[in-house]
């Protein structure tokens, strides 16, 4: 009798491809991607992660250490005790933010999970490609040396459609 | 639950072909395991491998990649290297543990 083996489908996986864009630069929202693609890339599926618009702070070495997160506009906010949703009106109070921020990068530091650099690091290293929006180096201003290192190049949206042909893609 | 046979002997898996009795599970079926999907064990396989022993037997679950380079020490591109494409499924399928339930 044939032993039963996984299949890890090597060969069935090969060719697909997942393309995320991040436009966000909130703590929040920079998980998402980094999840997903580390994710995909643990399955051996090619990713590519294109920087744009806000998102581009995940990538810039003077805003990647210092990503926030903020209650404002954010109904589903809830207090650190019980489930009592913080007042809206509360939300843009001095040092909610700073609050918030050191709130939710405690609750996924105890899971072991990277901050957003090292959690980059991680996904260059499990061989995910980093790409930067060329309009939005433009409005600030950037060149290659003020992005991480293996940024491999500050594409136009052209570039990215061209090398995104065939690939899953995500918005965030 | 199937039971299957590796390496002359009969061993406990799931659906998939994941060991589910971890007490089956010695080096020689280990060596076995990783020739069935592809791997030669050497001595950088077998560190992995035993790290990830030793932290299921103390937390109770799987390692995931994250983990045995942040715990164990072996890097995220060193576990691509040695268990191509799927490194976390394979090191835990040579393991002889369950899939890894953690998300990073």
């Amino acid at each position: 009798m044939t032993p039963i083996v996984p299949s890890f489908d090597d060969e069935a996986g090969e060719g697909r491809k997942l393309a995320i864009i991040c436009s966000k630069g909130n703590l929040d929202m920079a998980y998402p991607a980094l999840v997903l693609g580390n994710a995909a890339l643990g399955e051996g599926i090619e990713v590519h992660l294109f920087f744009t618009f806000w998102g581009f702070d995940m990538i810039a070495k003077k805003r990647m250490h210092d990503l926030k997160f903020s209650p404002v506009g954010n109904t589903a906010m809830h207090m650190p005790i019980g489930d009592v949703r913080v007042p809206q009106a509360l939300a843009p109070v001095p040092g909610m933010q700073a609050m918030a921020t050191s709130m939710m990068k405690k609750q996924i530091a105890d899971l072991g999970i990277p901050e957003v650099p090292e959690f980059l690091d991680q996904i260059v290293a499990a061989g995910g490609h980093l790409w930067a929006c060329r309009m939005s180096a433009d409005m600030n201003k950037f060149t290659d040396s003020d992005l991480r290192d293996d940024v491999e190049g500050i594409i136009s949206a052209t570039d990215f459609i061209e090398m995104t042909e065939g690939a899953q893609l995500l918005f965030i | 639950m199937p039971v299957t046979t590796i390496a002359g002997r009969d061993v406990h898996v799931d659906d998939e072909g994941f060991l589910t009795d971890p007490s089956e599970w010695d080096r020689e079926l280990a060596a076995a395991l990783a020739e069935a999907i592809g791997i030669e064990m050497t001595a950088e396989h077998w560190k992995i491998v035993e790290f990830l022993r030793a932290d299921f037997a103390t937390e109770g679950e799987t390692a995931t990649t994250r983990r045995v380079q942040a715990v164990g020490g072996f890097p995220v591109k060193q576990q691509f290297e040695l268990f191509p494409k799927k490194p976390a499924k394979k090191m835990a399928y040579i393991a002889g543990l369950p899939k890894p339930r953690g998300c990073v």
